[in-house]
């Protein structure tokens, strides 16, 4: 370990003046995994609400309510700053660098972020609660109809897509300014190509979503007419402009998903990955892609025959690049030698129910059909199985697999794989049955529903409770190693891993690769 | 990039992509809401006619050809005025100069101020709809329990394509008395 430097701080200053990157990212993790369980706590009165046909248990205005803040606070809280905590350990270590290019930066992006979530969830205890106009606030019902509690959405939606700015900055300055010798941007690792990506992504469209909540705001309180049509304006600009963030968006939480999973497969096929380069452009072609297909949430509001068109054969094109991702990893895996470690197992259930989403992603992608899949539960089970056994899966497996190096001790591998045969279990319980209501017809967002549809919603609701208390699982896991676990000390934790990670001591030190390691 | 801020490379990196964010963020401003516009009037889609005054050019009347004209009026949320049109349908040879009313009337004790927002159907008759005269093009203001007839003129254009036998004009009313604020009221 050569010469020590400062360790870090003591007591609580060592959090709130911190620019180890190492710190970071572990502030970020603790902190995306409390809102996971906060948002994952106001799913469950969701189904609770919905185990039953008929008003049960909340107000149809609390359920909106709840609606809202689960997608708010899963897509912003947990599932994006689970990323960024993973990008900040990872990405230095992956590259040889000894830090973020920018560390104070990276202290600030991560301290918005609790007082930001703090004030959103405090709107449920304004007078008119929180904001019920659902995760993609569509105007007029974020604007003209909304309570109070929406200066305070909007305030807060401009805090974090300034810390995910600052974030994805510090990412992008780090990754090309900050490789180790002889580390060409062709041999970095693919966790640190998708993040590089994601980061432009990022940097170009948290803008555009500022710039929509700036017009609500303007529109709310002084006056302009942006998305009234009263004045003007017209409330389908909102929906254009929200999705030219909105989709990109869905990549930004995906793309880092797929770096991981091609870090995590090869290491127990120990085998390289098949096709890194096709990787890597197919990358670059889904982000690029990504900007051209907004339209394809909205086929509904009125479009001409030749935008539906455009933007179907657009969407369809995206199947291409993600095609060549799932085939290469199954390629990687093909005549591996194979071992099914938790982290293995969630990776394969993400291959397995993210190809799931992804052929669901192609029905929904296809405009006529789309008229009756629109804002239906066929929607909500196509995008709960990208975003959770897609970014939740793949995160929970770059746990597993980093845990053990971070803290120098192994996690409970029996406890690990209990953990993803419920969630499997449970998700799918949960999910599965949504396709077939959503294809009879139940909308979504709705507190009550048509009797024909009670048998499915209650096996939904059972399996959504499922996979809640898998994470409850996982939790005890996770500090139980760190407390407790059996101590690991190789430094390739995994035998089939590779990349300069596996090369510090494990646990890693505070500070690592002070001097720049040679790639050849 | 040929802009180089500093020495240090990564505060080079960073103050370029400090620049993005913010030209993506006047982006939203100055391209996606003008284009917006634009493009749903250049192309006629959204059912969105011009808000502008329509010049009449010389033309001949395509007496040949009859266009049934349908007008449909509607209230926005909340709207109490009274609202409709004179005449529900109108049969009209493209090139001719036709005019109609609609009937208002406020019957709230206190004087309002309305927009009425246009929207033509199919949409792509939008553009072959000429409007030499609108209430829509400005504010309506009445004051409590009185009621006005608002004129309409318009042309259909002689080039609108022979499959489309029917446009319908619909408007729907919106309050603003709020936007319009009592100066407006006051002042008319």
């Amino acid at each position: 370990m050569g010469d020590h430097h400062h360790g870090p701080a003591k007591g609580l200053s060592r959090w709130l003046f911190t620019t180890n990157h190492k710190d970071i990212g572990t502030m970020y993790l603790w902190f995306s995994f409390s809102m996971f369980l906060l948002g994952g706590f106001f799913a469950m009165v969701i189904r609770a609400e919905l185990f039953q046909p008929g008003m049960q248990l909340v107000e149809p205005a609390f359920f909106n309510q709840m609606t809202t803040l689960h997608g708010l606070i899963m897509v912003f809280g947990a599932i994006m700053p689970s990323f960024v905590g993973l990008a900040n350990w990872m990405i230095p270590m992956m590259i040889g660098a000894p830090d973020m290019a920018l560390p104070r930066l990276n202290n600030w992006s991560f301290w918005l972020l609790p007082p930001t979530f703090l004030l959103l969830a405090s709107t449920l205890f304004m007078e008119g609660g929180a904001p019920q106009a659902g995760w993609t606030f569509y105007a007029p019902l974020s604007t003209t109809y909304a309570g109070p509690s929406v200066t305070y959405f909007i305030f807060c939606i401009h805090v974090l897509g300034l810390s995910s700015i600052m974030g994805s900055i510090n990412i992008i300055a780090t990754v090309m300014n900050m490789r180790a010798p002889g580390m060409t941007y062709m041999k970095m690792p693919l966790f640190v190509w998708t993040w590089l990506i994601t980061a432009f992504l990022l940097v170009a469209v948290m803008p555009v979503l500022a710039g929509l909540v700036t017009m609500m705001l303007m529109d709310v309180h002084f006056g302009t007419s942006f998305f009234s049509a009263a004045g003007g304006g017209d409330p389908v600009l909102f929906q254009h402009i929200f999705w030219f963030f909105g989709h990109p968006e869905v990549y930004i939480i995906i793309l880092p998903a797929f770096g991981v999973i091609s870090q995590i497969i090869p290491a127990f096929s120990r085998k390289p990955l098949f096709g890194y380069d096709s990787m890597v452009y197919a990358t670059a072609s889904i982000a690029f892609l990504s900007f051209i297909v907004w339209a394809h949430h909205m086929y509904t509001v009125g479009m001409p025959l030749a935008g539906e068109l455009f933007f179907m054969y657009a969407t369809m094109l995206i199947a291409v690049p993600t095609g060549v991702k799932v085939f290469n990893w199954v390629s990687t895996m093909w005549r591996g030698s194979l071992s099914f470690e938790t982290p293995m197992l969630f990776s394969i259930g993400f291959l397995i129910l993210f190809t799931i989403g992804g052929f669901t992603g192609l029905m929904l992608s296809i405009a006529p059909a789309d008229f009756q899949y629109h804002d239906s539960y066929f929607v909500v089970a196509h995008f709960h199985y990208v975003m959770v056994a897609g970014a939740v899966f793949s995160m929970t497996a770059a746990i597993y697999f980093w845990l053990p190096k971070w803290c120098g001790r192994m996690y409970n591998e029996t406890m690990g794989k209990t953990h993803f045969w419920i969630s499997f279990i449970g998700f799918n319980i949960a999910f599965f049955p949504q396709h077939f209501v959503g294809l009879a017809g139940m909308p979504r967002r709705i507190p009550d529903y048509a009797l024909q549809f009670a048998d499915f919603n209650m096996m939904s609701s059972i399996g959504a409770f499922i996979y809640g208390a898998s994470q409850i699982l996982f939790l005890y896991n996770v500090i139980a190693t760190i407390r407790s676990g059996e101590p690991v000390s190789d430094e390739k934790v995994w035998d089939g891993a590779e990349g300069l990670e596996w090369t510090i001591p494990t646990p890693a030190p505070y500070h690592t690769f002070e001097t720049p390691p040679l790639v050849k | 990039m040929l802009i180089k801020v500093s020495n240090n490379p990564i505060v080079n990196t960073s103050a370029k992509l400090v620049a993005v964010a913010i030209i993506m963020f006047a982006f939203v401003f100055v391209v996606m809401v003008p284009l917006y516009d634009v493009l749903c009037e250049a192309l006629g889609i959204n059912g969105k006619p011009s808000g502008q005054v329509y010049t009449a050019v010389q033309a001949k009347v395509d007496e040949s050809r009859t266009v049934s004209m349908q007008f449909i009026a509607t209230n926005n949320d909340g709207m109490p005025w009274e609202f409709a049109p004179t005449a529900t349908i109108m049969k009209v040879h493209p090139g001719a100069v036709n005019g109609t009313v609609f009937f208002a009337r406020n019957p709230m004790p206190d004087a309002m101020v309305a927009q009425a927002i246009p929207s033509v159907s199919p949409a792509r008759a939008a553009q072959y709809l000429h409007k030499t005269e609108c209430f829509c093009f400005n504010r309506q203001p009445l004051d409590g329990g009185m009621s006005a007839e608002l004129p309409l003129q318009f042309i259909v254009d002689q080039d609108i394509p022979s499959d489309i036998g029917t446009i319908t004009l619909s408007y729907t009313i919106f309050d603003v008395t709020d936007m319009a604020g009592s100066a407006a009221i006051a002042g008319r």
